[in-house]
């Protein structure tokens, strides 16, 4: 039992991560109906732009906890401002020259987008790993168990609860921008018809732009408690962290933001059961797996409202 | 009686649109009047909805140019404006044949798309709102007020939050034309309002376009089939057949001009009298 629930704990912490990178799929996805491939990589730029920061700061562990807490909070403004710029770039580059072209050729220049992110990091960076000392370490003890075998610690460490509680008011204020701005009506509006919401006045290429700026401000969030986390960056974390938050994305209804952490929670909490109770090798698999089964259950996702064929 | 001419609010100015070979519009040039209800009218595929569209950045015009007058003095050539300028600046609304509502959306929240732009200039473009501070709550309220205004002229106020694919279709219709006024347009261009609507729903939008008409200095250009609607209501009606202007006048002299009822009953000109003999006119 005590082992579950750190298992739950190290999940859901996984799927936090996963959730708000998998937010910016299902939005670009709800708005143009695109996956944009090259999300992943724009978490990976984030979590890059967060190390040279931490860096460029001078941030260590050493650093006393009130100064740390708000270099942090520095380091995510920052990362979180250029890494929406990037965002916003690749939209302006690679998708908007395209929008009513046919169906794949943005699917295409995303493959593409996706590839130059990841080759002119490798350039610009190395291709070696980035160690980052930890800078927020210590736990909290949450109960002891002692069996004659030994004694059983359940414990959260700081860094999961910076992560969570992090997330979860990302996502409180994020469900308020959606539903209650008017940026939010105007994106939902430009989600079910766009030429219409055009001709009422909202400007669809920048409500356009400003969802790729929101999708990648998140995934700096989320590169950022990625490098806290592990500690280890490289140029090729955004693909593996992308596809599996694509699959949240899907697994939660994609097009659907409580689906997206839904999806990302659960894809999460499969990797850590699976890799605490079975086999670390094959976390991915299942993850894959539960997709695949899902989606011949309910093709919609859990959360997805079923696509009705237009007429 | 020809008072479009001399204050008009939209002009088409010799508009031509050709789709390929085919000429949907040819050369055609009118005037709407401020203030006024117009109507365009003619048989199928005389290009009418061309004409909308056009004059809504749908389609860019091959030749001619269509010219926006604003109360303040500011004059837009629409043809040249991307299509959310149109409404946004040159204050153009417009509703379609087809429902086009955000179904998913409540009708609240419909109407509150329409006032996009004051929002978000009222919320420091997203920030202010997000915190709740800065004018922003006044200019939300206000348009919640402008919005439940509308609803409660088109009878719509009590499914306020209701997802507006839950609505009758006259229902729809009314909130197609509330959402379109909730742009406070000068001109509102109306495709075929009255179709599909039984008669009560059919004197209901007299009424409310009258409304509209006297009550927000609104002008209204609207296609309609239903002849009833046309005399009925329009100061103004311009004949089209097969992309050409083919009468421009009042209802009456419309009505009573030969070469629109040989369109409307297919025969040549001079073969009118002896049709209208056969038909009893």
């Amino acid at each position: 039992m005590d082992y579950f629930i750190q298992q739950l704990i190290n999940g859901v912490t996984l799927g936090s991560i996963y959730g708000l990178i998998a937010i910016g799929y299902t939005m670009v996805y709800g708005i143009i109906g695109m996956i944009n491939f090259a999300h992943g990589d724009i978490f990976m730029v984030g979590a890059f732009i967060a190390l040279i920061v931490v860096i460029a700061l001078g941030i260590t562990a050493a650093t006393p906890l009130l100064l740390l807490i708000l270099a942090l909070v520095l380091v995510l403004v920052i990362a979180m401002a250029l890494t929406a710029v990037w965002g916003w770039t690749v939209e302006r580059i690679a998708y908007r020259p395209l929008r009513g072209s046919f169906r794949l050729a943005p699917l295409i220049t995303a493959i593409g987008a996706s590839i130059a992110l990841q080759n002119f990091v490798q350039i610009s960076q190395g291709a070696r790993n980035k160690p980052l000392q930890p800078l927020i370490s210590g736990n909290f003890k949450l109960w002891e168990t002692v069996t004659p075998e030994g004694s059983f610690v359940v414990q959260i460490s700081y860094m999961q609860i910076l992560i969570i509680v992090t997330t979860l008011a990302l996502m409180v204020g994020f469900t308020m921008l959606i539903n209650k701005t008017s940026l939010g009506r105007a994106q939902r509006a430009c989600e079910q018809d766009r030429k219409m919401a055009s001709l009422l006045g909202v400007n669809v290429d920048r409500t356009i732009s400003l969802t790729f700026v929101m999708g990648a401000a998140l995934a700096a969030v989320a590169g950022l408690m990625f490098l806290l986390y592990y500690g280890v960056i490289d140029f090729y974390i955004g693909f593996l962290a992308g596809v599996k938050a694509f699959t949240a994305a899907v697994l939660g209804g994609i097009g659907s933001l409580p689906g997206a952490m839904l999806g990302g929670l659960l894809i999460g909490l499969i990797e850590t059961f699976w890799s605490g109770y079975f086999s670390l090798e094959y976390k991915d698999v299942a993850a894959f797996s539960i997709l695949a089964i899902v989606l011949i259950f309910m093709p919609e996702g859990l959360l997805g409202k079923p696509e009705v064929e237009k007429v | 009686m020809t008072h479009w001419n001399d204050d008009a609010v939209l002009r088409i100015e010799r508009v031509t649109m050709r789709f390929g070979g085919l000429v949907a519009v040819n050369d055609l040039s009118f005037n709407v009047g401020r203030g006024d209800i117009t109507a365009l009218i003619g048989p199928n595929g005389a290009g009418k909805t061309t004409v909308f569209n056009c004059a809504t950045g749908f389609y860019k015009p091959t030749e001619g140019r269509i010219v926006m007058m604003r109360k303040a003095g500011e004059h837009f050539l629409l043809e040249r404006m991307p299509d959310f300028k149109i409404s946004a600046r040159a204050g153009v609304a417009r509703t379609f044949q087809n429902i086009r509502l955000f179904g998913g959306m409540t009708l609240l929240e419909n109407l509150m798309v329409a006032q996009h732009n004051p929002l978000m200039v009222a919320s420091n473009f997203t920030v202010g709102g997000l915190l709740g501070i800065g004018g922003f709550r006044k200019a939300e309220a206000e348009a919640v007020d402008r919005a439940r205004y509308w609803l409660d002229r088109t009878s719509l106020l009590d499914r306020a939050d209701d997802p507006a694919a839950d609505l009758p279709y006259g229902a729809q219709r009314r909130l197609e034309i509330a959402r379109a006024m909730c742009t406070s347009p000068e001109l509102l261009c109306l495709d075929e309002p009255a179709a599909g609507l039984n008669p009560r729903e059919s004197a209901e939008l007299n009424t409310l376009l009258h409304f509209i008409r006297d009550e927000h200095a609104t002008s209204v250009l609207l296609i309609e089939h239903d002849m009833s609607v046309v005399m009925e209501i329009s100061d103004h009606v311009i004949v089209l057949d097969y992309g050409e202007k083919i009468s421009d006048g009042t209802p009456d002299e419309v009505k009573n001009d030969p070469k629109v009822i040989a369109a409307y009953l297919g025969v040549a000109d001079d073969e009118v009298d002896q049709v209208e003999e056969e038909v009893g006119l």
